[in-house]
């Protein structure tokens, strides 16, 4: 087993043991909350699953930078790795946002600015996906996808921001880096934190699966074309 | 000055070659008309929200047919190699991009000049309460939609898929300009100042003009040049 496969194997069962201790914090030993009673609870998770989403998107446009500047085809995978996470972290953090407004807001979605934001960077995300399928050449397919993605980057920070910018339905800012601390129990804050780093170890190890596989996909290729050239 | 000539040099031939087929302006006219149409059948053509929604409707109508325009900005080149003579000639990617980019604003700011009056009379609506405020709007947003249509334009060029591609890819990334645009559209056909709290929506305008722009004029040469 390489060296990157035992790297895998470990973050991800760290991630899955962390996971575990947090749920069961969050579950057995968290109180209800006052106002919301027991659905606050999916916050420690939809909360962290945007983080990641902010991450992986913000690595995605590094690497973007990054192989327009190199021309390493090692960043492009970088890039479509950490976009497909990001886009599973954004489905997973509108879902699990739905779910908590069903409860609270009585409604499943709102056109608030900071939901419909995080929708149109789905969107943008996914049409990264649609363009590199639509591109045969490589070096084609990593030059043009690099370019979207630093585009697509824009929608990232207006999500990020649209709690500040307008007065949303959406609740605001609770991390005390932001607020300047107050808004939220201190154990709480902390366990965001905590299950930010077991999704975000169980999201590296997904990256690192994804980057192994884009390896592959390119030497197969590469044995393709000379196949076909014999 | 060099870089202002150049691209001068582009746009007006941009202006020239769609004057003379009049290709994209005429398609993309009466598609216009033709949103403007069906739109009466989706609601009450006189109700009187008709003036709460004029500014998302008609800047719906100004998307979908610009978008004809800028979808024809870069693969008009490819017939005779034009585009790859174009990126060898001395002139710069981002002269080239600027070139294309007040070309396509203008056509399109064309067919907007065309489809109010249009709009006005088919749903009985005064938008001339403020002109040179209304101007203002659809001058800046219309460069927005124009300068990431023309830097799509330019991805989607060689691709198989290209018609269907662009407005997947082109359509989120406008919805920035089309958001403010629809809302200070909407306040000044209703005759209201923008002030206070809309004064905002005119911020994000000019910002993603100005972001977009900056983005596109940087990144155009790498896009073009294989």
């Amino acid at each position: 087993m390489g060296t990157r496969n035992k790297l895998i194997y470990l973050l991800a069962a760290l991630g899955g043991l962390l996971v575990i201790r947090n749920l069961y914090v969050i579950l057995l030993q968290f109180p209800d909350e006052a106002a919301q009673g027991a659905i606050y609870r999916i916050m420690f998770f939809h909360v962290p699953c945007w983080f990641i989403c902010f991450t992986a998107f913000l690595a995605a446009g590094v690497a973007s930078i990054l192989y327009l500047w190199k021309r390493r085809m090692v960043f492009d995978n970088v890039a479509v790795s950490a976009v497909e996470i990001g886009v599973v972290f954004t489905a997973t953090g509108l879902v699990t946002g739905s779910i908590w407004a069903r409860v609270i807001w009585g409604i499943w979605w709102t056109w608030d600015p900071r939901l419909t934001w995080a929708f149109i960077t789905l969107l943008v995300y996914l049409g990264y996906l649609m363009l590199r399928r639509a591109i045969d050449d490589p070096t084609e397919r990593a030059k043009n996808s690099a370019v979207l993605c630093i585009f697509a980057f824009v929608s990232v920070v207006i999500t990020y921001k649209a709690i500040d910018w307008w007065r949303t339905q959406h609740p605001g800012a609770v991390l005390s880096f932001r607020t300047g601390g107050g808004n939220i129990e201190p154990a709480w804050e902390m366990m965001l934190l905590w299950n930010f780093l077991a999704l975000g170890l169980i999201a590296a190890a997904v990256l690192l699966i994804r980057l192994n596989q884009e390896q592959v996909r390119r030497e197969v290729d590469g044995l393709r074309r000379r196949v076909h050239e014999l | 000055m060099r870089f202002l000539r150049q691209a001068g040099t582009i746009a007006v031939k941009d202006l020239k070659a769609e004057l003379r087929t009049k290709e994209a302006i005429n398609a993309s006219l009466s598609f216009a008309l033709v949103i403007l149409l069906l739109f009466s059948f989706a609601f009450d053509p006189t109700a009187e929200q008709t003036r709460e929604i004029s500014g998302g409707l008609l800047w719906l109508v100004f998307a979908f047919a610009g978008a004809l325009i800028l979808n024809r900005s870069f693969s008009r080149e490819q017939a005779n190699d034009c585009l790859d003579i174009l990126v060898a000639s001395p002139v710069s990617g981002a002269a080239l991009f600027i070139g294309k980019a007040v070309a396509n604003a203008i056509l399109i700011l064309a067919v907007e000049v065309v489809c109010l009056p249009v709009f006005g009379v088919f749903y009985n609506i005064t938008w001339t309460k403020r002109p040179w405020w209304l101007l203002l709007v659809l001058v800046l947003a219309t460069w927005g939609l124009t300068v990431i249509g023309t830097m799509f334009s330019a991805l989607t060029v060689n691709l198989r898929l290209r018609e269907l591609m662009l407005p997947v890819l082109v359509y989120p990334m406008m919805i920035p300009s089309l958001m403010a645009a629809m809302q200070l559209t909407t306040l000044l056909i209703a005759g209201e100042p923008v002030t206070g709290e809309d004064i905002v929506w005119l911020r994000l305008l000019i910002g993603f003009d100005i972001i977009f722009t900056a983005l596109g004029i940087g990144l155009v040469e790498t896009v073009l040049v294989n």
